[in-house]
């Protein structure tokens, strides 16, 4: 199994979503996060004052899949959170040991 | 008595009382969520400390007759002793005296919480509560007998101030930097982003200023006349253009229109039309509301060049607005009283009041400051003065953290309940 993680435009989110549900992933979780990558963070003014916000909220998606689909689904998250601009995120996979469902005790493949 | 006179001054009354949570609530969004409530009980204790003290003598040191010179009021009032309900003050057939010192307790009331926004996150609350009570003991009541008893010596000089240029904003304005002065730096002033955690809430606090303002300026005409109607138009259009004068300054100089640009250019507005807006026509105040916007929209850019932490900019706000409104009356004024001469007198009102307060602010807030300390820890202030002094923070993050079991675990209570049942009650 892989572990994929998306960091990528809050905006993005329901087309990402409707993009994984079409490739037929069952479930995922969504964390609002702040960060920055190579376009940094951005200037605001209060009164006059600037402040340079280097953290820029951003979501993370994360999915579990089998490894035959990991790479698919990579291109499919990467395709909806393309906006072109500076800023789109990062898509990355990690393996994982193992998953469990809860409820029923299922383990691996079978658990997702 | 005039019954149309006395509900119009009952009803003001009221609407200036709602501009001291108003200010609450404009400078609680403007400061980071670890100080919001303390920044809003900043205020609103006022309306608690001054109210008491206005019972007990504020009332009669502002409008008691005069002991001589123009100075104070007496005694005579103390807890209001001598005054019923039949007792009337004012012409045309007069308005009862509890109508008025309602009316005028309002002003009391809000004058002192405008200082605070200088201080915000870095006071301990009860410094915070003494200083109200000392300051307007002997700088409010003093300076609002100068200005508007019919014996103070600026009234009698014929000092315009219609509705509290010089003994509110001023007044507050030189307070708080002389309380700043005193008090210090937050820390990480000039270095760490202290964003405002919430402009919808300054927003929300500049509206109810506007609102209330209606009845802080039209009501001081203490009758439904057209000296009044006059007053609340002139303070809609000094408003209005205000906001558009702080709005094109900061978009010119910052490059942007900004939220708290717009709050801030109405409150600007609002001040500097207080002294004068009975006595100049409205392109008087068209003008008076441009410059004040403009104005201090630049002034607040100061503390950072002369290196004061006026948090909230007070000072660029309400002493710097309160100055141009004082003395633009002085040259703008109608009916022939505008003029050199005038403008002399307006002069002596606002840097009477300015020398009197700041002298008296600082020695006040120097007073606190080597009794019981006036500033929080250091631990506090970084931590949040929310949690040091009031034991509540203004939002619930997260359900995760702070469980009410916990807390009351915490507070010694509840021991014989298990650590299960506690946690199953919170479920719930």
């Amino acid at each position: 199994m892989k572990l994929i993680t998306a960091v990528v435009k809050p905006h993005r989110l329901d087309e990402i979503k409707e993009a994984l549900q079409a490739f037929g992933v069952h479930g995922l979780t969504v964390t609002e996060a702040s960060g920055y990558g190579r376009q940094r963070g951005h200037t605001e003014v209060y009164r006059g004052a600037e402040y340079t916000v280097d953290l820029v909220p951003k979501i993370r998606i994360e999915v579990l899949v089998e490894d035959g689909d990991a790479e698919q689904l990579i291109e499919v998250v990467v395709k909806a959170a393309r906006t072109g601009k500076i800023g789109d995120g990062k898509v990355w996979s990690v393996p994982v040991d193992t998953a469990v469902r809860v409820r029923t005790g299922e383990r691996g493949p079978d658990a997702l | 008595m005039n019954g149309a006179d006395t509900a119009f001054v009952l009803i003001s009354a009221a609407l200036v009382m709602l501009m001291t949570p108003g200010l609450a609530f404009f400078y609680g969004g403007m400061v980071r969520v670890k100080s919001a409530l303390n920044m809003l009980i900043m205020s609103f204790i006022s309306l608690g400390i001054v109210s008491l003290l206005w019972v007990l003598y504020g009332y009669s040191l502002a409008f008691g007759d005069d002991i001589g010179g123009g100075l104070l009021g007496n005694f005579d009032h103390i807890g209001l002793k001598g005054i019923n309900a039949e007792t009337l003050t004012g012409g045309n057939e007069g308005i009862p005296v509890y109508a008025f010192a309602l009316f005028q307790l309002m002003f009391a009331v809000l004058t002192p919480a405008l200082m605070s926004g200088a201080l915000a996150d870095r006071v301990k609350f009860t410094a915070w509560a003494l200083f109200i009570a000392l300051w307007v003991t002997v700088v409010y009541f003093p300076v609002a007998h100068w200005v508007w008893q019919a014996d103070g010596w600026l009234f009698k000089l014929e000092v315009i101030d219609f509705a509290g240029g010089t003994a509110v904003h001023i007044n507050a304005g030189i307070g708080a930097l002389a309380a700043v002065l005193v008090v210090g730096k937050r820390i990480g002033f000039k270095k760490d982003p202290m964003r405002p955690h919430s402009l919808p809430l300054v927003v929300l606090g500049a509206a109810l200023l506007w609102f209330g303002w209606f009845g802080f300026n039209a009501g001081s005409a203490l009758a439904a006349n057209g000296t009044a109607a006059m007053m609340a138009f002139n303070t809609q259009i000094a408003t209005g253009a205000a906001m558009l004068g702080w709005l094109i300054y900061e978009r010119i100089r910052h490059g942007a229109f900004t939220t708290l640009g717009a709050a801030s250019g109405a409150v600007a507005g609002l001040v500097a039309i207080t002294p004068s807006g009975a006595h100049v026509n409205p392109f008087g105040a068209l003008l008076i509301g441009v410059v004040a916007g403009a104005a201090c929209s630049w002034a607040v850019s100061l503390k950072y060049k002369l290196g004061y932490d006026d948090s909230l900019d007070v000072v660029g706000v309400h002493l710097v607005g309160g100055v141009i409104g004082t003395l633009l009356v002085g040259v703008l004024a109608i009916d022939g009283v505008g003029g050199a001469s005038q403008l002399g007198k307006q002069a002596i009102g606002a840097f009477s009041v300015m020398g009197y307060s700041f002298v008296a602010s600082w020695i006040l807030a120097k007073i606190v400051d080597v009794t019981i300390g006036f500033r929080a820890s250091e631990d506090d202030e970084t931590s949040g003065v929310d949690m040091a002094f009031h034991a509540e923070s203004a939002y619930d993050f997260s359900a995760v953290g702070g469980s009410p079991s916990g807390r009351s675990s915490a507070a010694g209570t509840d021991k014989d309940l298990g650590a299960a049942a506690r946690n199953k009650k919170v479920d719930v």
